[in-house]
Parts: C-alpha cells; sequence; structure tokens
C-alpha cells in the first residue's frame, strides 16, 4: 500500500487568533460549515445515477465530503445534483425541483447529458439543463467516473466556501435568476 | 398545459364522484412521481388510493425518452453499439453483444469459438451485476441498507474487469462484430479468478441476511403476485416470468453464442410475487458463476475475432504499411461495407428479460428500421395488475423488485 | 421439428385464403403479409388453434415506407413465438397513408397495450378499438409523429449547436 496521509481536519480560514479567541469573518465561517455539509439531492435520471450509485457506495464514499444524508424533498437539500439525460418531459419537472429548493442552493450537473445534451442530438432531449436553471458545476464525461464527480464536489465546495453571505441578495443574483423567469 | 402537469383530481374526479364510500370518505390520489427514491429511474404511477390501499393506478413514462430508434436511422452500424449501451445501463455488455450478435446473423458472420466463450463470460458477469444492483436495491427499499454496501463493493470489481477489457465502467461499448477489439490480458483473467473466488461467501452472506430474514419474508411475500397466464399475456419474460413459474429463458429455448455447450439449471419459482422474484435472481446469480467458471475451463485457444476485414478494423499498424488494410480501414469508416437488404430479429436474455434486436436494412451504411424489444417497457404495464388491492409499502416493494430500468422503459 | 413452416402455411392459407400472402422465409422466421383487416382473426386463430399454439406475442412494431405506393406507406410488424415448439413467425399489415388503421389486438394479448400506444405515439397508426390510444413517450401536446422518415432527428429550435461543424446542410438534414 502506498503512503497516505489523512487529513482530518479541514484547514481554519484565515483570522486573528490569541488566547481563547479566534476572529475572522462570518463568511468564512458560514462558507467552511456550508461547504463540509451539503446535502445532496440527487435527481438521477440515468446511467450516471449508476455510477452515482457508486460514488455513494462505500468504495468512494461521498459521505466523507459532508454528504451522508440523500435528501430527495428538495425543501431539505443543498445541492441538487442532476444526473443523466433530462428529456422535454422531464424539464417542467426538473424546473419545479429547483423553485422548491429553499436558498442557498447549488446545482452540479453530471455528465454529457445534463451538461450539453450528450450524445442524444434529438428533438426529445433537453440539450442541457443550464436552458432552464442556472448550473454552478458542470461534470462531464459519460458517464463520469465516481472520481470525477467527487471531483466537481469538491470544485463545488470550493464555490460554497468562498461565497459571500450577501450573494443570494445581492443584484447580480436576481438577475440571474430573472433571465431564467424563476421568481 | 401538459396533461401530465394538471393535477390528478381533475382527471379521476369522475372516478372519485362515483366511488365515495358510504361513510362519506374519498378516495384520494397519490402522486408516485417521476422524482422518488424508491423509483429506479424516472417514471411517473399516479395511485388512486382508499386510505392506505390502492385501488387503481396510471403509470406515464417517457420522461427520459430519448428517440433511439431515431437515432439508429441516422448512424452507422458500429456507432450503435453506445446506443445499445444505454438501454439496460446495469448490463450493458449484454446489450452489446446482442447487437453485434444481430448484425452478424443479417450479414452472415461466423465468430470463432473462443470469441463466442468469452462473449458468454462478459454476458454471465454483466447478469450478476444487474441481479447485484436489483437484489440489493429491493433491500434498500425495504430498509436493509447493509447489503447493498455490501454487494456494490463487488460491483467494483466487476467494473474493474470491464475496464480491463473494453476501458470503460459502466457504458462499455464493448466487443466488434465477429467477436473483440483486443484478446483479453492475463491481468483481466487474473482478476476474473480472483472475483469467482472472494464472490461466492459475500452473495451467500447477503442471502443470510435477507433471505430468512422474518421482516423480510414478511414484506415480499405474497406482495405483487402474477399468475403465469396472466404474465405470459402481459408480455413478461425472464427472472419476473420465471419466478410465476414458467420456465422460459432465451439461452435454452433458441441457443447463441454457444450457450449450448454449458449446463446450467433455470430457477422457476411458484406465485410470481416478490419475494420468487428475489429468490429467482439469487439463484441466477449462483448460475452465472457456474457458467463462467465452466467457460473459463473449457475457454478454447484461437482467434478472438472473425476474419472479416470487410467489417472488422484491420490493425492499425498494417494501415500504414499494407495497401488492402489501408482500403478496408477507409471503407469501414466512411461506411461503404456491403450488407444485404435483409430483415432478422434476434432475441438475447437481458438481465431483465428477452431483449430482442428487430433489424431491417435497405444495403446503406444505417438502418432502415431497428425496433428494440426492451423488456421493461412490456412488463411494466402489468404493474397497476399487480399491486391493485395491496398497500402503498407493497407497491414500492414491487417496482423495486420489478427492476425497471428508465433507460430501458423509454429508450 | 414439430412445427413446419409448410405446415403453418397449409393451415394458413386453408382457413384465410388471399387474406395472408407472401410467404417467406428470411433468415430463421417464417414471414408473411395478412391483409389490415383481418389480423384480428388470425392472431387470435394464431394463438387459439390447437396446431399453431403461438402463444407469446413477442412485438409489435410501426415501419414507414415513404417511397412505398400509397396503399402500403406504413406497416405493422408483428412477432410471434410458439413456445411448446419453439417457432417463430414475423406477420406484416400494410397499411395506407395519410391515415392508416388497423384493429387493435390487445383483447388477446395484453402486451400490445403499451406498445400499440408506442406504435401510434411514433407513427400515427390508429388502433381501433384500443382501450387508451393516447402518447406514451412523447409529451402529450406534440402534434407530429417522430418516426416517420420525414421528421428530423435534431430539434431545429436549438441554438447551442452548430450545423456547419457536423457537415449538416440544408440539403442534407
Amino acid at each position: 500500500m502506498s503512503e497516505s496521509k489523512i487529513i482530518t481536519n479541514a484547514p481554519a480560514p484565515e483570522g486573528f487568533s490569541g488566547e481563547g479567541f479566534f476572529a475572522t469573518k462570518l463568511s468564512d465561517v458560514v462558507g467552511m460549515a456550508r461547504a463540509n455539509s451539503l446535502w445532496p439531492l440527487p435527481f438521477a435520471t440515468s446511467c450516471c445515477g449508476i455510477e452515482f450509485m457508486a460514488t455513494m457506495a462505500s468504495h468512494y464514499d461521498v459521505a466523507r465530503f459532508g454528504s451522508e444524508r440523500m435528501s430527495f424533498s428538495p425543501r431539505q437539500a443543498d445541492m441538487l445534483l442532476v444526473m443523466g439525460t433530462i428529456a422535454k418531459k422531464m424539464a417542467p419537472i426538473l424546473r419545479q425541483v429547483y423553485e422548491q429548493m429553499a436558498e442557498p442552493r447549488w446545482v452540479i450537473s453530471v455528465g454529457a447529458c445534463a451538461c450539453s445534451g450528450g450524445i442524444f442530438d434529438t428533438y426529445s432531449v433537453l440539450q442541457g439543463i443550464d436552458k432552464i436553471i442556472p448550473v454552478d458545476v458542470y461534470v462531464p464525461g459519460c458517464p463520469p467516473r465516481p472520481e470525477q464527480i467527487l471531483d466537481g464536489i469538491m470544485r463545488l465546495q470550493d464555490l460554497v466556501r468562498s461565497e459571500s453571505v450577501r450573494r443570494r441578495s445581492s443584484p447580480e443574483y436576481t438577475e440571474l435568476l430573472a433571465s431564467y423567469n424563476i421568481k | 398545459m401538459s396533461d401530465l402537469l394538471l393535477p390528478p383530481e381533475l382527471r379521476y374526479a369522475g372516478i372519485i364522484e362515483a366511488r365515495k364510500n358510504e361513510d362519506g370518505s374519498e378516495l384520494s390520489i397519490l402522486n408516485l412521481g417521476p422524482t422518488h427514491p424508491a423509483t429506479h429511474g424516472i417514471f411517473q404511477n399516479i395511485l388512486l388510493m382508499d386510505g392506505e390501499r390502492i385501488i387503481d393506478g396510471e403509470g406515464t413514462v417517457g420522461y427520459i425518452h430519448r428517440a433511439f430508434e431515431k437515432i439508429a436511422e441516422n448512424r452507422p452500424f458500429y456507432q450503435i453499439t453506445p446506443l445499445t449501451d444505454r438501454m439496460n445501463y446495469c448490463s450493458a455488455p449484454i446489450n452489446n453483444m446482442g447487437w453485434w450478435m444481430t448484425m452478424e446473423k443479417a450479414l452472415g458472420i461466423e465468430v470463432p469459438k473462443r470469441a463466442q466463450y468469452l462473449r458468454v463470460i462478459v454476458m454471465e458477469l454483466a447478469r450478476i451485476a444487474d441481479h447485484i444492483i436489483c437484489n440489493s436495491v429491493l433491500g434498500v427499499d425495504t430498509g436493509a441498507l447493509t447489503g447493498f454496501l455490501y454487494v456494490f463493493q463487488y460491483r467494483e470489481k466487476i467494473y474493474e474487469i470491464y475496464e480491463e477489457i473494453c476501458g470503460a465502467r459502466l457504458t462499455t461499448n464493448m466487443g466488434r462484430l465477429g467477436g473483440f477489439e483486443r484478446d483479453w490480458s492475463p491481468l483481466a483473467f487474473e482478476k476474473l479468478n480472483t472475483l469467482l473466488e472472494e464472490f461466492p461467501p459475500i452473495w451467500r452472506e447477503f442471502e443470510n441476511l435477507l433471505t430468512r430474514n422474518r421482516i423480510f419474508m414478511d414484506r415480499t411475500i405474497n406482495v405483487g403476485p402474477i399468475s403465469a397466464e396472466k404474465a405470459i399475456s402481459y408480455g413478461f419474460t425472464g427472472p419476473n416470468l420465471r419466478a410465476a413459474g414458467v420456465d422460459y429463458d432465451v439461452r435454452v429455448m433458441q441457443p447463441y453464442s454457444s450457450y449450448e455447450d454449458f449446463e446450467f439449471e433455470i430457477p422457476v419459482g411458484k406465485s410470481g410475487d416478490t419475494y420468487d422474484r428475489f429468490c429467482v435472481r439469487n439463484e441466477e446469480v449462483w448460475q452465472s458463476l457456474s457458467i463462467i467458471k465452466q467457460a473459463l475451463a473449457k475457454l478454447p485457444e484461437g482467434p478472438y475475432h472473425a476474419d472479416v476485414p470487410d467489417y472488422y478494423l484491420p490493425p492499425k499498424d498494417e494501415v500504414y504499411h499494407n495497401m488492402e488494410a489501408l482500403i478496408y480501414h477507409f471503407k469501414i469508416v466512411m461506411g461503404e461495407v456491403p450488407v444485404p437488404v435483409t430483415e432478422v430479429y434476434h432475441p438475447v436474455e437481458g438481465g431483465n428479460g428477452e431483449l430482442g434486436f428487430y433489424l431491417v436494412t435497405d444495403g446503406s451504411r444505417t438502418a432502415y428500421r431497428l425496433h428494440f424489444r426492451r423488456p421493461c417497457f412490456i412488463y411494466y404495464q402489468a404493474f397497476n395488475e399487480m399491486v391493485r388491492g395491496q398497500m402503498l409499502s407493497d407497491a414500492i416493494a414491487t417496482l423495486s423488485s420489478l427492476n425497471v430500468i428508465a433507460g430501458e422503459l423509454d429508450a | 421439428m414439430a412445427l413446419e413452416n409448410s405446415v403453418i402455411l397449409r393451415t394458413l392459407t386453408d382457413q384465410f385464403g388471399s387474406a395472408v400472402s407472401d410467404f417467406q422465409q428470411i433468415h430463421d422466421i417464417l414471414t408473411f403479409e395478412v391483409e389490415s383487416n383481418s389480423i384480428s382473426e388470425v392472431m387470435s386463430f394464431l394463438r387459439d388453434n390447437q396446431t399453431m399454439r403461438f402463444n407469446f406475442l413477442t412485438t409489435l412494431c410501426g415501419m414507414h415506407f415513404p417511397d412505398a405506393a400509397k396503399e402500403r406507406q406504413f406497416s405493422v410488424v408483428y412477432h410471434m413465438h410458439n413456445w411448446i415448439d419453439n417457432v417463430r413467425i414475423r406477420i406484416k399489415c400494410y397499411l395506407s397513408a395519410p391515415y392508416p388503421e388497423i384493429e387493435t389486438v390487445s383483447n388477446l394479448f395484453l402486451s400490445a397495450n403499451w406498445q400499440e400506444r408506442e406504435t401510434y405515439d411514433f407513427y400515427g397508426i390508429i388502433f381501433k378499438g384500443h382501450p387508451q390510444l393516447k402518447r406514451i413517450l412523447n409529451m402529450d401536446e406534440m402534434v407530429s409523429f417522430p418516426m416517420r422518415k420525414e421528421f428530423p432527428m435534431e430539434d431545429g429550435g436549438r441554438t447551442d449547436k452548430d450545423d456547419r461543424f457536423f457537415g449538416r446542410t440544408t440539403d442534407n438534414c
């Protein structure tokens, strides 16, 4: 077996510490807490869903990234993992699920079909979920290996960690949602 | 507005009015919607319920309709294999091999024995992988998550074997017209032998966890039964039909790829309920392991692909040095291969039943019509009848034991 | 071999005369044509007769031949299987454009229910007597029948793919 270092503590954010206190920015602490406890909503539609099941299983274990509880209820989920082809018939339902999620919410589009329609350039397949909902991280692959899905989640963790606490009420975000017609 | 987004009350209003009970209680409608943790894949079932008991249901499918049959009319033959992968994606090699066998039947190509035996090995591995998912997920749906985590490790081992053979884990795109693209490496055989040693005790452990477990038996015996006559009329094939008592298996009825050289039994159930389906799949894993052992023991030496330069890409170094190889390579990639005008129907025993390919060619590089006989699509119609009069949690267990895979349902 | 092709041919032509025709052996399946208004009788004969015993409807699909004569532009192809003698047959029924219609066989074989809905969804073939003939795989609002040859595979309204890079022009698309 190779030498492996197991990191058990997330690095502390930048701050000023002294005897018995540690001062840092609120957004850093909130970001750290959010990033290490992202509860996914596995919106698994096809083959990428099976790779997600492999990611969830003990070999690749997404639970060590904080995604211990798969929430199938949108109200209790932080990130929407869209895995698999979204057909046009399914698009209104994906939209409804996204709208039901509470802020802050992030979307990872896993697999070529969710990112851009994949190999299915047909009349019945939505060519990419970013036509209907805003996406934060795109994970390409057909299907992506579990390591790639985990990499996507880690990229999202970087995004979450560095996000400002005021982002969700900022005019840019409101404009983003308005461009998708999401109230 | 789509009919599907209409509230179900408007659809069932008439029935509900007519069926109000004497004490004034009403029937209710439950949307077992497309996104649901227990439906593995996206298909909807709108259930009409009297409290917890199901009176009737209406299934809606098509949420992942990707127009495979239309795509197949626009792609050359060797580009259809990735499409077949994505139908029953839990056991992709079976679909791939089935497609190659259909093409070989249409073109009249004879596959050498070694390639046939290797195909049998990889198809049985895929069948084991499919049944691992179905049975462990049936455990998850009835509350037993442990089995899922334990046996999924062995799915990873099977993925490693696929990677040695073709490079991909899940959607394998394996094989070529007439055999395989490369001979299997010694590492693949080593991994296969390790799997054959390590997997049986784990599967025995999984069986011990659930098969005589009081809770599991109470949840699955007499749940979602179907009689053999009804099952045949509904077009059931595969483990669902065998659980109802009919021993129809395409590998025995119409042996393909040297299945007649192997000895195996077909497990058959009695009442067609969820417990029988679970036990039939369990036993099929044992039979598949035995077939793989027999195939490995009798594996002949020889070429791993047929000698058909018209359809099989020549090795790359020959393409650079040899005129004929260059011409064949060009013709195959451009699609100028001789294809007869014919129609064939070739069935294989997929993880869920008889997966059939009906191919009509017209001499051009793409198929004129390719129709997939998808077992999931055909037997899912019977779901409403199987759960009529049962409780909602029984419906979940039945759905899970039917092994409905959305990719095969909609294609 | 229990049930020979010649026996099937003779029994069917004795019973139905000219409604069945064009018997051919294509690869390993006997294929023949049945007139579209007698399909229900032919199928129930094939299922119930004690020599025929075709107890299983394997599959049912539609086909479109835009270049054929008007009465033969659409067809429905049935594959049946006799489990006792292990014989398969293929039945073809040709239907005329522009409004192809045929009787349903879902009263004989329950598996035909959704398969006929799928054929209707893809080709627009009406199955008379079907309990619930509506679209199954495509969206309910769709008005055209996508598997017909004139319907393009790609979605014409998509904006993110440049057809020039796929070699598609207005001539060949």
